[in-house]
């Protein structure tokens, strides 16, 4: 078995450099006036890429995570040949079909059935191909009654079903696919991930962009970390995934991926580092608190929150209402560490960590904090190695 | 061979016939005339241009059917026109698709130059129809005007690869467009006999000839239409070598257009 024929997708030592001008010069004014101006190129090119090389085997799902700007989207539309690279190589073997965006080309005044073989054409297919797969299309996208009209008569869902119901169609050697084609209502999302199982399933080479790290745990075999334009991590998807949210834990009194924005306080005792644990079976919440050093403060409570990707409370609790309940006093300047421990009873998806530090007194807030930190839960379907505590009763 | 050729280049064609279909699909959109008006409207111009230009202005009157040579002319210039003035935003009005998927950008520009061709073609049916009315008759030189279109298509194909990847970083190109072919309507001698300038002077034909659309439609005029009092760059300048100037014209604009259109088009996904 040689290990370089199946390769299928290389990408060597790819960098990608954008040329930002302050003012866009697309005015012969602007142009000549700028013409004359001293200017710093360096300042004005943006590294988006600072060499990256990875290769993809045959069949593998290959998920590439990062956070927003990190380089993830630039290293897509590379792969996917939309991009040049400004130095080092991207090359594929087969069909590429790329799903940056669902419905690329779609008209509003061409009908369903027209813009069907418009995108249809975009992707690769034949008149006589998209002849063969039409029907199946349709019923996939349930809108048998509405193909004669024009699209931009459908509403946003039915679009999207069309799209959709075109894009699971094409025939492709590598899938390149952006997470954002999982919007939409919760069925949607379902036929969507119900989409990629099939394409794990069959055994298709898939790159996958996402933010969604259950999603990485439970479709990718390999995947990459991109930060700053440079693969971080890369190995398992398990492995990646932990990395990735290690970028959001690592926040420390408000640097990157915090939202500081929605932390105040009067500050006297600070929330100053946090982190997280998470397995499949238990979770530990870690955070240190410090006084300010004006003075100690006494009947200090903390208090967390976990809040779903929709921003649902899932579940919570603070230093009173735990099992051994502590008052918390501090000195100044003076430091404490607590670890909340508790049964991972969480489902699958991407869960926020939010605190607040108060006086018992219930109306001082000295430091309240949404979103100080980021983790991801995977659960396989079905297979729950903890139980939510629950009584019985058989009437 | 031909199967590879087809291999190739099966996407572009793929691509092509969708995007001239839609192109045709979306121009008589909701009309309830529909494609009729691809032969209406030419219909309808001519009938106008020829009621001012043989009643009123009696332009050209002395030189035999005029007014179907005057048609054809400005048949042939409003396809020169179309090409590039489309070809122009081409690129640009398509950046949603460039940025989210990698294809022969060259099918966007073919496509636009092809559904003008179509046009012309119906075009020319009608003027066809005016030159049986006219009793125009035609010889075997009518067997030339292919390759004087296609002359005219390979430089309005140039100029539109050229000024669509130019319009990528500099917007202003368009509107010098427009003022370059306010300019080049009134030299190409699409409403006024060439016989005129002639007559004042030699030289000025002559430049005139030379240049690439000015020299197509005299030449198409000659071949199909009459032979008498049409004066083209041969026969003013003395001499088939200096249709050596417009055609090396039409290869150099079409060269330079493909070239820097090749070398661009990778890097129009991040620059529109």
């Amino acid at each position: 078995m040689s290990e370089k024929s199946d390769i299928v997708l290389s990408v060597k030592d790819v960098t990608k450099d954008f040329y930002l001008p302050h003012e866009k010069q697309n005015s012969i004014k602007s142009a000549v006036v700028n013409l004359f101006k001293p200017r710093n190129k360096e300042a004005d090119t943006q590294h988006a890429l600072r060499g990256i090389s990875f290769d993809i085997k045959e069949g593998e799902f290959f998920g590439i995570l990062g956070r927003n700007g990190s380089g993830k989207s630039t290293t897509l539309k590379m792969i996917s040949e939309i991009y040049q690279p400004t130095t080092g190589s991207v090359t594929h073997k087969g069909k590429l079909v790329p799903f940056i965006e669902l419905g690329v080309g779609f008209n509003p005044e061409l009908t369903g059935r027209e813009n069907v073989y418009l995108n249809g054409a975009l992707l690769g297919f034949s008149e006589k191909e998209i002849d063969a797969r039409y029907d199946e299309i349709v019923a996939f996208a349930e809108l048998e009654n509405f193909m004669d009209q024009k699209l931009k008569n459908y509403s946003s869902g039915m679009q999207v079903r069309l799209a959709f119901a075109v894009a699971t169609h094409a025939e492709a050697d590598i899938l390149v696919v952006d997470e954002v084609l999982a919007v939409g209502d919760a069925d949607f999302q379902r036929k969507c991930y119900d989409f990629f199982k099939s394409l794990k399933k069959s055994g298709k080479t898939v790159v996958f962009v996402t933010h969604d790290m259950s999603a990485v745990r439970e479709y990718c075999d390999r995947a990459i970390l991109i930060n700053e334009g440079k693969i971080s991590a890369q190995g398992t998807a398990d492995d990646v995934a932990d990395e990735y949210l290690k970028l959001f834990n690592k926040s420390q009194g408000g640097s990157q991926g915090a939202d500081d924005e929605k932390r105040w306080g009067d500050g006297r005792v600070r929330i100053s580092e946090v982190s997280t644990e998470i397995n499949r079976t238990s979770i530990k919440i870690k955070v240190a608190l410090t006084a300010g050093n004006d003075s100690g403060m006494d009947d200090v409570v903390f208090g967390y929150k976990l809040t779903d990707s929709d921003g649902h409370l899932a579940l919570g609790g603070n230093t009173l209402n735990c099992q051994q309940p502590k008052h918390l006093n501090f000195k100044k300047s003076e430091t404490k560490n607590l670890v909340f421990s508790m049964p991972n009873i969480l489902g699958n998806g991407t869960f926020s960590l939010s605190g607040t530090v108060r006086l018992s007194d219930g109306v001082t807030i000295c430091d309240d904090w949404r979103n100080m930190a980021v983790f991801g839960n995977a659960r396989d379907e079905g297979h729950y190695p903890v139980v939510a505590p629950a009584t019985l009763e058989v009437l | 061979m031909n199967s590879q050729f087809v291999k190739k280049y099966r996407y572009s064609i793929i691509l092509l016939r969708e995007l001239v279909r839609t192109d045709f699909k979306l121009r008589y959109q909701g009309s309830a005339l529909g494609y009729l008006w691809s032969l209406l409207r030419p219909l309808f111009l001519f009938v106008i241009l020829y009621l001012v230009f043989v009643y009123f202005l009696r332009v050209g009157s002395d030189i035999p059917h005029w007014p179907v040579a005057m048609l054809l002319g400005i048949v042939l210039w409003n396809f020169f026109a179309e090409v590039t003035n489309n070809g122009v935003t081409s690129i640009v009005n398509q950046g949603d698709v460039i940025r989210k998927i990698n294809f022969p950008k060259y099918v966007i520009i073919l496509a636009g130059s092809v559904s003008a061709f179509i046009n012309l073609l119906l075009n020319l049916v009608v003027i066809a129809v005016f030159m049986v009315i006219n009793g125009v008759s035609l010889t075997w030189l009518a067997f030339l005007a292919p390759l004087l279109i296609i002359e005219v298509y390979a430089f309005a194909l140039g100029i539109a690869f050229l000024l669509s990847t130019v319009f990528v970083k500099l917007r202003d190109i368009n509107y010098i467009w427009e003022i370059v072919m306010q300019g080049l309507f009134y030299a190409s001698a699409v409403i006024y006999p060439v016989a005129l300038v002639l007559a004042k002077s030699e030289l000025a034909a002559k430049l005139l000839l030379m240049n690439p659309v000015a020299q197509a439609i005299q030449d198409i005029r000659y071949v199909l239409i009459t032979q008498t009092d049409t004066p083209t760059l041969v026969s003013v300048a003395h001499g088939a070598v200096w249709m050596l100037i417009p055609l090396g014209i039409v290869a150099f604009v079409l060269f330079l257009g493909a070239w820097v259109f090749k070398k661009q088009s990778p890097y129009f996904a991040e620059n529109v």
